[in-house]
């Protein structure tokens, strides 16, 4: 197959979207550190199953434990993100709902892994300095 | 503009429904509800924050019997979307698009989604 375009034209304005692969390429990221991240949920799930509310507290509180779910929440809401915004644009296809979609779920994800963020680091900050 | 009546390819019922097929949709409606379960953590992790009560309230309803259905749904939906991606990422470096190794891959995710969510499920209640 012939080519006449230069490679400096076809990577100039990377593509319909303007973000070149980064849509893709976050949604795969996210994806290989939520394996791992999945299955340490599931096995901290077994973890505190019927621990009292204080103990549950003060095991999430603790740094590393607090780093994984961080990591885990912000990974899951992040990939949860990027698939949604995909499927809205696969199957919304009235334009002003499209985008008042996309602007709703980003609004909701950000918030969510805002209140994660904030809710975590207060168990951090109460199993340091316990009452 | 093009104004004369194109053929149109068939519509999605005229196809007899293929295990890749079923799969690779089923991998988005596992993702959606997946969002929905992610929110739920959310939930759960803001009672803890907000203390003892908030956080009986959510156990309570996690332990309901609608909780539990629906832990169950959505473990269900991350055991499926886990081991369905990773046939993605598969996918991604070339390895597993030939039709043997699709059909393959994919009898074993029948096999082994709901063999593992069994196991997860009797594990974490």
């Amino acid at each position: 197959m012939s080519e006449f375009r230069t490679e400096l034209k076809q990577v100039r304005g990377l593509g319909s979207a303007h973000e070149g692969t980064h849509h893709w390429w976050m949604q795969r990221i996210t994806a290989v550190a939520l394996v791992p991240l999945s299955i340490w949920f599931v096995f901290f799930l077994e973890a505190i199953r019927g621990v009292d509310y204080l103990a549950v507290r003060y095991a999430i509180g603790q740094p590393m434990t607090a780093a994984l779910m961080l990591a885990y929440v912000c990974a899951v809401l992040h990939h949860a993100y990027l698939g949604v915004q995909v499927v809205i644009e696969d199957y919304v296809h009235e334009r002003v709902a499209e985008v008042g979609l996309l602007i709703a779920t980003r609004l909701l994800f950000v918030l969510a892994a805002l209140t994660a963020t904030v809710s975590i680091l207060r168990l951090v900050f109460l199993a340091a300095d316990p009452q | 503009m093009a104004t004369h009546p194109r053929p149109l390819s068939p519509h999605l019922q005229i196809y007899k429904p293929q295990l890749t097929t079923v799969l690779s949709i089923l991998h988005r409606v596992t993702g959606v509800a997946l969002c929905a379960a992610a929110l739920g953590l959310v939930w759960g992790l803001l009672s803890l924050a907000l203390g003892r009560d908030e956080f009986e309230h959510f156990r309570a309803c996690a332990n309901s019997l609608p909780g539990k259905l629906l832990t169950a749904i959505f473990v269900f939906c991350l055991v499926y979307h886990l081991l369905n991606g990773i046939r993605h990422l598969g996918w991604d470096t070339g390895w597993g698009l030939d039709l043997k190794r699709a059909y393959a891959t994919g009898w074993l995710l029948v096999a082994l989604a709901p063999a593992l969510t069994a196991l997860s499920l009797w594990w974490i209640w």
